[in-house]
């Protein structure tokens, strides 16, 4: 949640410039509070109560007498009535002026400016939609799919995707809505623009954008592996152009939507810092907070055009604490028991502003951090990213890693053949981690008995002055059973010093490392080849989960006696989950729609869960009775709660 | 050898003197399969196994020494004389082996032999190897399989079980005695594993109760099924009579092998030092923000034990009983140590009766196993009301206080925020004999929390508020305690495990003894 202050201090510190960190309640022991100069409380956890809360930043400035306020992204970085009240003290506001943000704020005005000043628009219906009905009408005039959009509000927040009419009567709440068509397969650009009150603007190159899961982006890289010069200056001189016609200063991002013919539409105008900068920073070599205050002093800009070049290849990876494998990712809560960066590799940055021990709270954004990495060309920059990933230590949130390792290795990916479908039509049944070959299953298998064998040949190792002398089982030969994904391996090791050789199946797998058993990382030569998997679990019954190619894994590693005598054991009937609904993520509960003794049908929505910008509907499993109802709008839930149970 | 004459169809053809090599091979088999194949199958079909095969899995391979496999019970009426009545080795498996190379004395009560009901010679098995354990210094494990007395022999199926439980007692606080309950425990049986030091159960296949459901419907009228009156789940979260549960007998029989590390072979040896990978100064960045600003405010204590300890490895003990209080085993630069603590998320971490005997029971273990206590202290006092005065707080209160007290181990304890009122004395305090006592800048010694002390202190004053500002300024912080000697010192949270790797280090050869007694009196 403070990644951004975290960002902004960091370059305020670089200028000489003294900061003030606001903040809510639960944030008063995160970093950014901590890195800051100073600290103001603005207000308990619920963002409009602190962050949103005008009354009260304006009363943090006063009490601190800040001269300026960079207003990060999100919150009231686009709030035109905040860069006012700003204006009225006195008070710098570290972005554009007033006029820019109503004119770009409304999507519906920009449009129109955009199209005055010759920038390419999408066609489509550009107004007001009166209530669903109109809505449907006019959508099925565009043809479907069709993207609506509430007038106000930036990101992904309130855009929606409608393939059919009854999907477009169902978003009644966005009347105030905006559609127009969308590409069916299309790409997303950003341009970052960077203008001064001087009337002079440069276009920074583009951001490819394209990889997006619930319309907000994942993975982004710059430049874009399927832009000509060309095309590349026609869409900055056109975001130039656009800057220009709304007098816009401060640094800006224009996004496009491409085609596959590479036309390109403007989407919108970001009038503020974008959570993705990095990745220009990286390529262009600026510093773009710096460029920013520079600006809101009023100086000019340094650089000319011809100034700004693509310096290699840089990709950016969002990483969230949310579940991937629940519809690509439903956010996660939790605290971050331990957390490592993987700031030891070069050409790695993490913007964060979080740290081991923080919480991740229902009540902001579940973004741990942005990791980007840098590399000459674009392969390189994707293996830096690979092996940043994999060195990148999170325990206490499930986060969506796996996800983003698989992304940046699929061979799609790797082709640059990108869109903003990527996700669904790579994953078209959902994500479900990554799929082992055979050899990698190998791998996985041998470095599970590997450690075993290592922890139970420690287990046996004391220290000390012993009264009774311990009698170690001498063994050099191991032979285990290790199950993974409910199918059964019978493996051989052998050891010598800390190099094991694991026969599965009449495959030789060598595997060598430090055993080091309370490190996170378990940096492990296997045939030869370097890897570094995360041992997540290991407990004394067998268990082991490992984090292998970003994915974890579950094993159990047991002796060939302790494996033979599972087969006695009772198989554990699992709960009847039908009858029983559970919060599939920590969030508040918006409605509820059915009583006890209700009759529901399967399908039926019973209760809608909302988190982090996300509402979640909650339907019913099978047709029954409501047999009782935990829960009530307006509670708060955790992960698995009990929210209603059937008959 | 009276066995000889009764079986004269065995009769070896060299005579008496040298029985002859088949003979012995037989018996050995015989001992080998208990109560046949048809017997192993049916405990198997019951999700069980046999009490040879889980002697195999918790001891280290081939380790195991068996003793007394030719003993056969001794009753001759109700027909238990005949032959096929007789199995070598009767209802119980016993001797010695391994776990990780440490040895260790086990008996494995066998459900295929006469429902492993408890004979005479079977008690006699099970007191042999005690006996031996007790002299040599090394820990007893028994694994409970028993459908109960052996009926057919009656009161000497009741000496048996007193000969056990006197061993129980004498051998408790010289070797740790450890029970698993793989199956049903029923009736006087009870009492054994009651009087060890640790009762491990397996979910839903292991029972222990006074008296089964039938004889509780015919005196109470109560329905009730088996699960519900004694099985592993109603031991580890209502009575607190099971220390902890296993999914199976696999699970169980792993887990206490790992558990069986924690522990010293006896009452005469340090706590174990095993090798550590954990570096010993690591700094803990997560501490230093994990307590709330608001003193009302719950968090982990876990997070803390686990963030401090080698490995983030905690091997709780009763983890669903009186959660209130947190105890278990963990390592610090290898070495075994117990750890206390409140645990604020659960009715705030206040003391009440089963969090005061829970607690102290672990405290005595530890004490009388030379295991150092590190105690982590949140503690908001006593848990008040009638429920509680009717249910003798006083008396169950004092025994944390009495265990505490006594305990001449390492005692290392850290106040993280709240240390209020008894309940600041009971836990490990300096005055207790604490050997190094730290606060967390966070910490609040006080007699109790800020608004009941106001409340007492300006009664009837108009500006309460004021007041308790003034008294959390005065009071809600480490100092009072610090400036008096009551804390050693005021310690950044992060640096937590590196002060106490370093003061164990120190106090490993602590030499503490209390005054002469016949038994102390503690307040049962």
């Amino acid at each position: 949640i403070g990644e951004i202050a975290c960002r902004v201090i960091k370059t305020c510190k670089k200028m000489g410039i003294k900061t003030v960190a606001v903040h809510s309640d639960v944030d008063s022991s995160a970093v950014h509070v901590k890195v800051a100069d100073e600290a103001v409380c603005v207000g308990p956890a619920p963002t409009s109560k602190s962050y949103l809360n005008m009354d009260a930043i304006m009363n943090a400035i006063k009490q601190t007498g800040a001269q300026a306020v960079h207003p990060g992204y999100g919150f009231l970085s686009e709030n035109k009535e905040f860069a006012k009240r700003l204006a009225a003290e006195g008070v710098t506001f570290i972005g554009p002026d007033t006029h820019a943000i109503q004119a770009m704020g409304d999507k519906i005005e920009s449009k129109l400016i955009a199209k005055a000043a010759k920038v390419n628009t999408i066609p489509g219906f550009d107004g007001v939609v009166k209530d669903a009905k109109e809505a449907v009408k006019i959508a099925g005039e565009i043809g479907y799919p069709v993207m609506i959009k509430a007038s106000a509000g930036g990101g992904g927040k309130g855009m929606r995707i409608a393939w059919n009419d009854e999907e477009t009567s169902d978003m009644g709440f966005f009347l105030s809505g905006h559609i127009s068509d969308i590409c069916a397969n299309g790409f997303c650009w950003c341009l970052q623009v960077l203008a001064d009150k001087h009337g002079n603007a440069l276009w920074l190159n583009e951001r490819e954008c394209s990889i997006q899961r619930r319309n907000q982006k994942v993975v982004e890289e710059a430049p874009s592996t399927f832009l000509d010069p060309d095309t590349r200056r026609a869409m900055g001189e056109q975001a130039v152009s656009l800057a220009n016609a709304v007098k816009y200063s401060s640094a800006g991002t224009v996004e496009f939507l491409v085609d596959s013919k590479k036309n390109f539409y403007f989407l919108e105008m970001n009038t503020r810092l974008q959570v993705e900068h990095p990745i220009t920073e990286c390529i262009t070599g600026l510093d773009l907070v710096q460029q920013m205050i520079r600006i809101a002093k009023g100086y000019k800009l340094q650089h000319k055009q011809s100034d700004i070049p693509i310096n290699g290849w840089a990709v950016e990876s969002r990483v969230y604490a949310e579940d991937p494998y629940k519809s690509f990712g439903l956010p996660s809560i939790g605290r971050l028991s331990q957390y490592q960066e993987p700031l030891d590799l070069p050409n790695v940055r993490v913007d964060s502003g979080i740290q081991e021990g923080s919480d991740i709270s229902i009540y902001y954004d579940p973004m741990i951090s942005k990791l980007v990495t840098y590399g000459k060309t674009r392969e390189e920059a994707l293996k830096k990213m690979e092996d940043a990933l994999d060195n990148y230590v999170i325990r206490g949130v499930t986060h969506n890693i796996p996800l983003l390792r698989e992304i940046i290795v699929h061979p799609r990916f790797v082709s640059g053949v990108i869109s903003t479908k990527f996700l669904p039509e790579v994953y078209p049944d959902g994500f479900k981690g990554h799929m082992l070959t055979a050899g990698e299953r190998r791998e996985l298998l041998a470095t599970a008995a590997a450690l075993y064998v290592a922890a139970q040949l420690r287990s046996q190792k004391f220290l000390g002055d012993l009264r009774v002398s311990v009698v170690p089982a001498e063994s050099r030969q191991w032979e285990l059973c290790v199950e993974l994904d409910k199918s059964v391996h019978m493996l051989g090791v052998s050891r010598s010093g800390n190099n094991y050789t694991v026969e599965i199946d009449g495959e030789k797998v060598e595997v060598s490392g430090e055993w080091n058993l309370a490190s996170a990382l378990l940096p492990i030569t296997i045939n030869g080849k370097h890897r570094t998997l995360q041992c997540l679990l290991r407990t004394a019954a067998g268990e082991i989960s490992l984090q292998y190619l970003g994915t974890s894994f579950k094993l159990r590693v047991l002796s060939k006696l302790a494996a033979s005598l599972s087969k006695h054991m009772p198989e554990k009937v699992p709960e009847d989950t039908s009858s029983i609904l559970r919060s599939p993520m920590p969030g508040s509960v918006v409605a509820v729609s059915v009583k006890p003794g209700d009759n529901v049908a399967e399908g039926q929505e019973i209760c809608v869960i909302e988190a982090m910008k996300m509402q979640n509907s909650m339907t019913a499993a099978k047709t029954a009775k409501v047999k009782s109802v935990h829960c009530k709008a307006g509670d708060t839930v955790g992960e698995g709660d009990l929210l209603v149970e059937l008959e | 050898m009276v066995i000889f004459l009764t079986k004269t169809h065995q009769f070896p053809k060299g005579g008496l003197c040298s029985p002859p090599r088949e003979r012995i091979e037989k018996k050995r088999k015989a001992a080998l399969t208990g109560g046949g194949q048809l017997r192993i199958a049916a405990q198997h079909k019951r999700g069980k196994l046999t009490a040879r095969e889980r002697l195999e899995l918790l001891l280290d391979p081939d380790s195991f020494v068996e003793c007394d496999m030719f003993v056969e019970h001794r009753c001759s009426d109700f027909g238990m004389e005949a032959d096929h009545n007789k199995y070598p080795g009767d209802s119980v498996v016993t001797g010695q082996g391994r776990i990780n190379g440490r040895l260790v004395y086990v008996f494995s009560q066998d459900f295929t032999v006469f429902g492993g009901s408890l004979s005479g010679a079977h008690a006699q098995k099970v007191c042999k190897i005690m006996d031996q354990a007790m002299m040599v210094g090394a820990p007893v494990i028994g694994l409970n399989d028993s459908g109960g007395a052996r009926i057919q022999e009656g009161v000497e199926s009741l000496a048996g079980y007193a000969d056990i439980f006197l061993r129980n007692v004498m051998a408790s606080g010289v070797v740790p005695q450890i029970s698993l309950i793989m199956g049903p425990c029923a009736g006087g049986a009870v009492y054994s594993p009651a009087l060890t030091d640790f009762t491990f159960m397996v979910k839903d296949t292991s029972y222990l109760f006074i008296t089964g459901p039938d004889v509780v419907k015919s005196v109470t009228n109560e329905d009730v099924t088996q699960e519900e009156l004694g099985g592993a789940k109603t031991h580890t979260t209502v009575s607190g009579v099971a220390h902890r549960a296993f999914e199976n007998d696999v699970d169980a029989l792993l887990n206490l092998r790992d558990f069986f590390n924690f522990l010293p072979l006896s009452n005469k040896d340090p706590a174990p030092v095993t090798e550590c990978h954990d570096p010993r100064d690591r700094p803990v960045p997560g501490l230093d923000t994990i307590v709330p600003f608001e003193s009302t405010k719950a968090y982990d204590m876990l997070d803390i034990v686990h963030g401090v300890l080698d490995e983030r490895e905690f091997f709780e003990i009763m983890p669903n009983y009186a959660k209130n209080i947190v105890v278990g085993f963990a390592r610090m630069n290898g070495r075994t140590v117990g750890i206390v603590g409140n645990q604020p998320k659960v009715a705030s971490g206040c003391l009440d009766i089963n969090s005061s005997v829970k607690g102290a029971r672990f405290v005595r273990f530890c004490d009388a196993f030379n295991i150092p206590i590190i105690t982590f202290v949140d503690v908001p006092g006593f848990l008040p009301g009638t429920a509680q005065e009717y249910g003798g707080i006083i008396r169950h209160g004092a025994k944390l206080l009495y265990a505490f007290a006594e305990a001449t181990i390492p005692k290392i304890t850290v106040i993280t925020r709240k240390a209020y009122g008894g309940a600041y004395d009971v836990m490990s305090s300096k005055h207790l004999r604490g050997d190094v006592n730290y606060a967390w800048p966070s910490a609040e010694v006080a007699v109790m929390g800020a608004k009941g002390a106001v409340q007492i202190i300006f009664r009837g004053k108009e500006n309460q508020a004021e007041a308790e500002a003034e008294y959390v300024e005065k009071f809600a912080n480490p100092f009072p305690a610090a400036v008096r000697g009551f804390v050693d010192d005021i310690i950044q949270p992060s640096t937590t495990r590196k002060r106490i790797c370093r003061d164990l280090e120190v106090l490993a050869s602590k030499k503490q003894t209390n005054p002469w007694k016949k038994h102390a009196n503690i307040p049962l």
